[in-house]
């Protein structure tokens, strides 16, 4: 086995539930052995192409390929691919041990005594062996259900929201620990999660998904520092977007008037087609400076600025800064201690680098992608 | 200040229902159980003892007669061997029929599933005699299933399927039906289906899934379905009576007999006796060897 490269690939993937498209036309390529993430609200289709991966859903068109073989239509138990449900579904009848033997045992591989032994100890149930489900708690039921789907040395392993029933700190311990097995192992990981921090700590690529389509694709850096889309300036993070008119455009950079002021955008962060674009920067890249203190090195600064609310986070204090067309602006700050920390009231300057600019489609909704407190379950 | 009293009350008002008032919600069913079961039963085993020469007419006296134990079992074990023997396999043939049927409404029917669910129940809108006396038509020698059989072939020209074996079996198993199919639908339906799906994705083909996932989740609906259905079946005499003859009688018709055509009944009693006995014993062997308590 594994001989050849076992790259999972999605080719014009599409599943329709009567009118309702909820994976359109997806194309992707995750690399053998690389921990990819799915990242996307509820109800962006995520879920529903990790099940046709599985084979849990048959695509309405498309293909499914794991290296050269095409598993579009192969039943579930056929594929060389397992999943950690979100909902677990352990075997409630059955123990510890033979829920990680279940996929060994229905294959008929001799050893597996010795194997489900040792797949126990790597997720750290050694003392729970003998137990049923229903006397673990979550985060060891996880690791059951973890277990379970990694003995089988599958070519691809799906995890459908994994750590969606744990609290936050078993959650940030098992981030931890899933990508420790996933280097240990090197087993391809396709992870799906509506939370941004998790597939930013674990994937080393991740897509965004959003109404079935990808919307951007890369690196969690990538993704952060240049989105392409207003989904993603907000999804990932939080953004500011102000609605600037391009004035000219060179090889390298990219002028814009932003409410009279005019700014520059590095050409390749530049994404908007048009005359008008939603010119972004992330608030913790923000410096405020007293109004008319002056700049301090080549920046983009809109003047003109009043703090209209302080909040100190301990490392941080988080301002919101009213502009003179009515925006209020978010800015983060590191509390270095350099300067006085800015008071209700005060006139200030925004300025940032050109390097941390992005430009974005003007036709793009810019509230796109916030997450409301509902949104995240 | 104010707040400490308060919330000592307030603990004293958690502990309260501890102290178990609780088993009060027994007495009206304890009492129940009292007047109409314990209180006959005991009566039951009482007239079991009596002595067996007196009659009807003269009154029985109470001799702490046991044999009348021995007599009832010399004389019926036949009737108690072919009673348990129908009752079994009216229980195998409705868990073989049931168990599909419950199956296909639990996960197969889906809006269907309460209509369906109202099928199985529907024969209890008509008496138990009356459909019972319906089967004896349908099995009739004229009747339709009777000459269909005979035309391709499956019986004999001369062959009858009423006041045979098969006729009351068959009316054992249409009576019970519901019994067998309500519970195995019951656990059925409680079986989460993302169970049966990660079965799907660790390699089981959907028979091995089933026999490794569903089936053993559906073990206690089988077992309760099998009681339900064998205990009320080894007692039962009106589809032996309506739909058999007296080679097909079962120990219900003895003791019915007993009670009320001979009047005799130290007999009965010790017959009711002994059938009850054999039949908690069966049910406890059974328990035991299915191994409910170990299931969720």
């Amino acid at each position: 086995m594994a001989e050849h490269k076992k790259d999972l690939r999605l080719e014009a993937l599409t599943k329709r539930f009567g009118d309702f498209v909820a994976v359109d036309d997806l194309t992707l390529t995750v690399p053998e052995g690389s921990f990819f993430a799915l990242l996307g609200p509820s109800g962006c289709g995520k879920t529903t192409t990790l099940r046709m991966v599985a084979g849990l859903e048959d695509p309405s068109a498309g293909r499914v390929l794991i290296g050269e073989e095409d598993v579009t239509y192969l039943r579930p138990y056929k594929r060389p691919v397992n999943t950690v449900f979100q909902s677990y579904a352990l075997f409630p009848h059955l123990t510890v041990f033979e829920n990680v033997a279940f996929g060994l045992r229905r294959r008929g591989v001799k050893d597996y005594k010795q194997k489900t032994a040792d797949m126990i100890e790597l997720v750290q149930l050694d003392q729970y062996a003998a137990r049923k489900p229903a006397q673990l708690s979550g985060g060891q039921q996880q690791r059951v259900a973890l277990g379970r789907a990694l003995i089988n040395q599958p070519g691809v392993l799906l995890l459908d929201e994994p750590l969606g029933a744990l609290d936050l700190k078993l959650r940030r311990q098992m981030q931890i620990e899933l990508k420790r097995i996933q280097t240990e192992i090197a087993i391809t990981f396709v992870h799906v999660t509506h939370d941004q921090e998790e597939a930013m700590t674990m994937a080393d690529t991740i897509a965004v998904m959003n109404h079935g389509v990808i919307e951007q694709m890369g690196t969690p850096g990538d993704l952060y520092e240049n989105p392409e889309t207003t989904f993603v300036a907000n999804f990932l993070g939080q953004s500011n977007l102000i609605m600037a008119e391009v004035l000219h455009s060179s090889d390298d950079e990219v002028v814009v008037d932003c409410h009279g002021q005019k700014l520059t955008v590095a050409r390749s962060r530049s994404h908007a087609p048009g005359r008008r674009g939603w010119l972004g920067v992330r608030p913790e890249k923000i410096f405020l400076s007293p109004a008319g203190a002056g700049e301090p090195q080549p920046a983009n600064v809109l003047t003109g600025g009043r703090v209209t609310d302080v909040s100190f986070v301990g490392v941080s204090t988080q301002y919101l800064v009213a502009m003179p067309w009515g925006q209020e602006l978010m800015a983060f700050e590191q509390n270095t201690g350099q300067r006085e920390a800015l008071r209700n009231g005060d006139a200030v300057d925004v300025l940032w680098s050109p390097a941390h600019t992005f430009l974005l489609d003007a036709t793009q909704d810019a509230h796109a992608g916030i997450m409301t407190p509902e949104d995240a379950e | 200040m104010t707040a400490a009293p308060g919330t000592g009350a307030a603990v004293d008002g958690e502990k309260a229902p501890r102290r178990g008032w609780g088993w009060l919600l027994l007495v009206p069913g304890m009492a129940w159980l009292a007047v109409f079961f314990l209180y006959p039963t005991l009566q039951l085993f009482f007239t079991s003892l009596y002595d067996p020469s007196g009659s009807y007419e003269t009154g029985y006296a109470m001799t702490w007669h046991f044999a009348n134990y021995v007599d009832a079992v010399q004389d019926n074990w036949n009737l108690f061997v072919r009673s348990f023997a129908y009752a079994g396999i009216a229980t195998i043939v409705c868990l073989l029929l049931g168990y599909p049927l419950a199956y296909a409404i639990a996960f197969k029917a889906g809006r269907w599933k309460y209509f369906m669910l109202v099928l199985v129940i529907a024969p209890f809108f008509t008496s138990f005699l009356l459909r019972t006396l319906a089967w004896r038509t349908i099995l009739s020698d004229q009747g339709v299933v009777t000459s269909t059989l005979q035309t391709i072939g499956l019986l004999p020209d001369d062959g009858r399927l009423l006041a045979t074996p098969v006729a009351v079996i068959a009316g054992l198993i249409y009576n019970f039906m519901p019994f067998m199919t309500l519970p195995l639908y019951a656990s059925l339906d409680k079986v989460d289906y993302r169970l049966i799906e990660a079965a799907g994705d660790l390699y089981s083909s959907p028979f091995t899934g089933f026999r490794k996932v569903t089936f053993p989740l559906s073990l206690p609906g089988v077992v309760s379905g099998t009681l339900l259905t064998f205990i009320p079946a080894c007692g039962d005499y009106i589809n032996a009576e309506l739909l058999g003859t007296p080679k097909q009688y079962m120990i219900g018709n003895r003791i019915q007999s007993a009670f009320l055509t001979e009047h005799n009944y130290p007999l009965a009693s010790s017959l009711s006796l002994i059938l009850m006995a054999v039949v908690v014993l069966m049910v406890v062997v059974y328990v035991r060897r299915a191994g409910t308590e170990d299931l969720v």
